[in-house]
């Protein structure tokens, strides 16, 4: 019974999230007794189905856009051409790590205003470093006896590339494309401190009038999709890892 | 005779030269929340000083441009890095009419834009000349006495940032102490804790999955909601466990920023607790148990040491994690540098917002730096002992 118990569990969570987003209303009497003075059980200042999808709109442009420039940049620098720029980008996604999303978020406003860019252009920095930094490790560690035996085939530097360096490396770049969008979705809800349409604005609007309410459902459906998204895209992973041979042993 | 290009010196050059001679050097305003006007270089700085701060990132840029050796590199770019920090307090004051106290004077993008070129270019150099932990940590004290030497002389005094610190540098201290207790305080929590878990992992298999499940999901619950979810059952304990209130627990403020920060800081040090205790070679296990050792001086003789490297790993990756993540906490009452951060932002003075960010950035960099440094020195000694 152990295999499917997980299995069940996400499915219960995500009928549990479709419902909730679709009609709020049904939970308000689980909700009340968190508020005071007759506030508002449940978020009523937008549609929570609306926000749930611009959330993850956000986090998909920004995710798409960092995965093909990360992924991009690190092919540029794991070829001859690109090599001299190698050490420097190691350093550079260090350094870059050590940046707080907040940070990147409220220095983005200056330059480019309120609004929906800057939680766009925080989430595409914080974003392209995991993936970038994978996207390195796949490519640089990749079997020697494999590359040898593509060069010995006669294939050209871009069948390698296409053929055999990058769905080698697919389950790493995966790996960090997960982290990526995990991180995006709990950035996101910050991006609602600078105006965007995120599910932070019911997490913000809780905390401000003091109402829980709020705050655990716009907490708990952003969690819900954290966790339902990092076990999808694991699978994804797994199932890419079984293909490339790895995950078999 | 054939000029050889740096590739990455043309990316340098192609900034600076867009930089120095396109993008504004400065921004005045008439006071802190109008829009600004910009000023190029030229117009920034008294005009010697103007021309002198261009001659020297332009001679920068070539030197970057051209395949030049590495300490010439390096003196390039600490020259001009130095050189701009200098001259931004120097058109600060050159740019404020005299006597003028709501004019506010503000790096522009000219200005970050060069910083940024030249940072590329000094990092470049220190990552190819592959330096030692403590000649990197050097460079980091160096680099912080530079900063303190500009900020206590005065000479960055006419800045907006430094205006809004003026008016505000009794709380500026006060939240940084609460930032950095949130931060460490929590880190020690974790370890504290999150060792012997590790420890317990290691040692009975059946926990291992389960706990690094749990804490896994906890990972992935943003922060801004984690905070919030624990201001319930704060509040609650606050209200009907005796004492609880007394000590400091309450449901807004630095107890669920704290909890919040010590959850996220478990995983990182149980897993890695975990790893480095299985990356111990089994033969340094049997010699000790055949050496007679009982199982808790295996643990703190042999296991420890050499798993050290790796869960200090961990330890870094909480205290950086947790450095940017406290910003957050004063979305909840928790105090630390955040506050500044939302404060700017409701108000939209970014001067404000810098206040706050830019300390944040170096803390976690300067954590960063000197955690890589331990990390690598105890991971050469562990190497030193085992070649010997």
């Amino acid at each position: 019974m152990k295999a499917w118990l997980p299995a069940l569990l996400r499915l219960a969570v995500l009928v549990l999230l479709v419902v909730f987003i679709t009609s709020p209303g049904w939970f308000e009497p689980l909700l009340k007794p968190l508020t005071e003075n007759g506030a508002p059980a449940v978020y009523n200042q937008g549609s929570l189905l609306t926000l749930t999808l611009q959330h993850l709109r956000t986090v998909l442009v920004a995710t798409v856009a960092a995965t093909i420039v990360a992924v991009a940049l690190a092919i540029l620098v794991t070829r001859p051409a690109g090599a001299e720029f190698l050490p420097l980008s190691r350093s550079l996604v260090n350094i870059g790590q050590t940046f707080p999303p907040v940070a990147v978020l409220a220095l983005a406003v200056p330059a480019v205003g309120f609004g929906e860019k800057p939680t766009l252009i925080a989430l595409f920095l914080y974003g392209l470093l995991p993936i970038f930094e994978n996207a390195l490790t796949a490519l640089t560690t990749l079997p020697g006896n494999v590359m040898e035996a593509a060069r010995g085939a006669g294939m050209t530097g871009w069948q390698r590339l296409m053929k055999v360096e990058l769905p080698l490396s697919a389950p790493v770049i995966l790996g960090g494309i997960r982290l990526s969008v995990v991180i995006s979705l709990a950035t996101a809800t910050i991006g609602s401190t600078v105006a965007a349409k995120t599910l932070g604005e019911v997490i913000i609007a809780g905390l401000i009038s003091n109402n829980l309410a709020f705050v655990l459902q716009g907490g708990l459906i952003v969690a819900a999709l954290a966790v339902l998204i990092y076990n999808g895209l694991s699978a994804i992973e797994r199932y890419a890892a079984r293909r490339m041979g790895q995950g078999a042993e | 005779m054939i000029i050889r290009f740096d590739k990455l010196g043309v990316v340098i050059a192609a900034i600076v030269a867009y930089a120095a001679l396109a993008a504004p050097f400065a921004t005045f305003r008439a006071n802190r929340i109008v829009p600004g006007q910009a000023r190029p270089i030229l117009e920034a700085l008294p005009p010697t000083l103007g021309m002198l701060l261009l001659a020297i990132v332009i001679a920068a840029a070539i030197v970057a441009l051209l395949r030049t050796p590495l300490i010439l590199r390096l003196a390039a770019s600490a020259a001009a890095l130095i050189a701009l920090a200098v001259l931004i307090g120097i058109a600060g004051g050159f740019l404020t009419p005299a006597g003028n106290t709501f004019a506010r004077v503000a790096p522009a993008s000219g200005f970050w834009l060069l910083i940024f070129a030249f940072t590329l270019l000094l990092a470049d150099v220190l990552s190819r000349l592959n330096l030692s932990p403590w000649a990197r940590v050097g460079v980091l004290v160096l680099a912080t006495l530079a900063i303190a030497v500009l900020l206590v002389s005065g000479s960055w005094n006419s800045l907006s940032i430094l205006k809004e610190y003026a008016s505000r540098a009794d709380s500026f201290w006060a939240e940084a102490s609460k930032h950095v207790t949130l931060a460490l305080g929590s880190l020690a929590g974790a370890v504290i804790v999150g060792i012997p878990l590790g420890v317990l992992c290691h040692r009975v298999e059946k926990l291992r999955a389960g706990v690094l499940n749990v804490l896994d999901i906890i990972q992935t619950i943003p922060s801004i909601a984690l905070f919030g979810l624990l201001i319930a059952p704060l509040g609650w304990v606050a209200v009907h466990v005796p004492g609880a209130a007394a000590v400091g627990i309450r449901g807004i403020g630095t107890a669920p920023a704290f909890v919040a920060l010590f959850l996220y800081s478990l995983l990182p040090v149980v897993a890695n607790t975990v790893v480095g205790l299985a990356g111990v070679p089994r033969a340094a296990n049997d010699a000790a148990r055949g050496m007679g050792m009982t199982d808790r001086q295996r643990l703190l003789d042999v296991e420890f040491p050499l798993a050290f490297p790796v869960i200090l790993t961990g330890i870094r990756i909480v205290l950086v994690q947790n450095i940017g993540l406290a910003t957050i906490a004063a979305l909840i009452g928790g105090g630390g540098f955040g506050v500044f951060v939302f404060q700017g932002v409701g108000q939209t003075a970014m001067d404000l917002v810098l206040l706050g960010a830019l300390p944040t950035v170096a803390l976690a960099f300067a954590a960063a730096i000197i955690l890589d440094a331990v990390i690598e020195m105890t991971a050469t000694k562990r190497r030193v002992v085992e070649t010997a």
